[in-house]
């Protein structure tokens, strides 16, 4: 199976987060960047399926620069080969415009399956796989608990909501969005991060499929306002957690 | 502004909503107000008519019944074929969602096959200077975003669980009209093949009436630390509770976890322990009557929802608050 996976780079869990001057984003200077998880588990999915049917892993993402050291992870985990779409801007797309540019960069490719996560944890769209697939004709199926190929065709398990699943069928080639916790993501290790070094990385400058203009547009990001007044308890944590309890009791009488 | 509103029937109760289908309602029905604009609502399925005679209480102007054979079990070929040819008919210039994991699957699909956008998961928006500004959450709940559509009509929105209050419907003096809609759909359009529903197996436990929870997050880090958080729960005279991640790592079983993937609660007291507050999370728990949220990260999002926070190490706190509980 030739496999595409498409990883995003979002600032790392704990960063500490500032808007930028122009308001349309954090400031990138000072922050760690990670692998977005839900993408991780995908790219898991995704050398698993190589190990058990053989092919290929291909790791898409796009992003300025510093995007090629997440990619650079996904090859020291086992991906053989990386596509960087680069563009520095890429955070004002709309979910259409980033679709459209991933697609225009493996459309030629022929891909039997597209992988991805259900979400990034930076603009946390949840559109690219879905829109993915319309943009490129396939099918799709999203939060994927498991998959078991056979003869061309896929049963896949879907999450639905309230503790609901469902089985459903679905031919190749296809794109998948993966429901976080399918699977235990694996560590690189050093051989992986040795054997990366050699492994292509195509980076190509960004252009979209079908050039839409934008659907949308951010006007401004900042930080919410609180609609709850929290009231911060302080102290030592024996005096924090007495002062606490305390509240609990009398205040809010919920004890 | 003409709305059209996209309702949703209980995945797998018959004759049932999914009850986001009239918060959705709700913020339509203020929309329509404020922009003096018509407002119709679609019920999508198979012997679904029950379904839309209950849609038609409601203040709007047009119930839409779009029913086929091949819409009895979703499928998003399906969904999106039939309902481009209900906007196509509605031509309506807002389309409004509730953000459900069945919407996420074939929302997108639907704007974009129409070559439009959608604002998806929007907790909000205001009607400024005749238009509307979308709210939504980015960077998992830290920051917010101000969205507005560009481009032409129909524009697609998506709203969040819990965003809008499904009790505050207005109903209509008189039933609304229901308008059948032909949906031309063939079989071999349809690329799923959805095959069973099922659930895993039972809840063994029903966390949403324990009236208090204890819920654990990535803050415990390892799954030897969570008896000490069991504990407490027990102390308190409450059950144990988690976000997605501990379930995905298999520390606690998935009818432990709150949050749109999992349960919903609403207890007297939520004791949040190190717990990000991700937006999956805080849809499940923000209906909790008091929420006290202990966090060594101060911009934790959980704290905008709690009303008492400790900014401090949990693996100090809860020795502390168990060892106040055994001295009482």
């Amino acid at each position: 199976m030739k496999i595409a996976v498409a990883i995003k780079q979002v600032p790392a869990k704990d960063a500490p987060l500032r808007i930028a001057d122009s308001g349309d984003w954090i400031r990138e200077t000072d922050i760690g960047f990670e692998m977005n998880e839900p993408d991780s588990f995908a790219l898991e999915e995704a050398l698993r399926l190589k190990e058990k049917h053989g092919g290929e892993v291909v790791a898409l993402s796009m992003g300025p620069e510093r995007t090629k050291q997440t990619i650079k992870e996904a090859l020291a985990k086992g991906a053989d080969r990386a596509i960087h779409v680069a563009d520095d801007k890429f955070y004002l797309l709309d979910p259409l415009g980033s679709a459209e540019s991933l697609a225009a960069a493996i459309e030629k490719e022929k891909f039997d399956l597209i992988l991805t996560g259900l979400q990034s944890d930076d603009h946390g769209f949840g559109q690219t796989g879905v829109l993915l697939a319309e943009l490129l004709g396939l099918p799709h199926a999203t939060l994927i608990m498991q998959i078991e190929v056979q003869d061309g065709r896929m049963r896949l398990k879907r999450e639905l909501e309230a503790g609901w699943f469902q089985w459903v069928e679905l031919p190749l080639p296809a794109v998948l969005t993966i429901q976080s916790g399918i699977n235990k993501v694996r560590y690189a290790t050093l051989k992986g991060i040795m054997a990366a070094k050699k492994k292509e990385i195509a980076t190509i400058p960004r252009v979209s499929l079908a050039g839409h203009e934008p659907t949308q547009h951010v006007e401004r990001i900042y930080v919410p306002q609180k609609t709850k007044k929290t009231e911060f308890i302080t102290g030592t944590p024996k005096e924090a957690a007495s002062k606490l309890l305390e509240k609990l009791r009398h205040e809010a009488r919920v004890l | 502004m003409n709305i059209l509103v996209i309702t949703e029937p209980a995945a797998a109760g018959e004759g049932k909503w999914n009850p986001a289908s009239f918060e959705t309602l709700v913020a339509a029905q203020q929309m329509a107000a404020q922009t003096s604009g018509r407002l119709a609502a679609v019920v999508i399925g198979k012997g679904v008519r029950a379904l839309a005679d209950e849609l038609a209480a409601y203040k709007l102007d047009e119930v839409l019944l779009a029913e086929h054979d091949l819409l009895e079990h979703y499928t998003p070929d399906g969904f999106t074929i039939a309902l481009r040819q209900v906007v196509g008919q509605a031509k309506p210039d807002l389309v409004l969602l509730p953000h459900t994991y069945q919407v996420r699957d074939f929302a997108p699909k639907l704007a974009a096959s129409l070559g439009k956008g959608m604002i998806g998961d929007c907790i909000g928006y205001r009607h400024e200077n005749g238009r509307l500004v979308f709210v939504r959450q980015m960077f998992q709940g830290k920051t917010a975003a101000d969205v507005t559509f560009a481009g032409a009509a129909p524009w697609f929105a998506s709203l969040q669980a819990g965003a809008f209050r499904a009790d505050q419907g207005a109903r209509g003096a008189s039933p609304a009209p229901i308008t059948a809609v032909a949906v031309d759909l063939k079989q071999e359009q349809i690329r799923t093949t959805p095959l069973e529903l099922f659930r895993e197996a039972k809840q063994a436990v029903d966390l949403t009436q324990a009236p208090i929870l204890v819920s654990i997050g990535r803050g415990i880090k390892a799954p030897e630390n969570i008896p000490m958080a069991e504990n407490l729960a027990k102390l308190l005279g409450g059950e144990l509770a988690a976000s997605r991640p501990i379930c995905d790592e298999g520390w606690l079983p998935m009818d432990r976890q709150i949050g749109s993937s999992g349960q919903t609660v609403a207890p007297k007291l939520y004791l949040a322990l190190g717990i990000s507050g991700a937006i999956q999370h805080v849809v499940g728990m923000k209906g909790a009557r008091t929420i006290v949220a202990i966090n060594k990260d101060a911009n934790a999002p959980i704290f905008e929802v709690a009303d008492y926070g400790i900014v401090g190490d949990i693996f100090e706190l809860i020795p502390a608050l168990t060892e106040a509980l055994e001295k009482k």
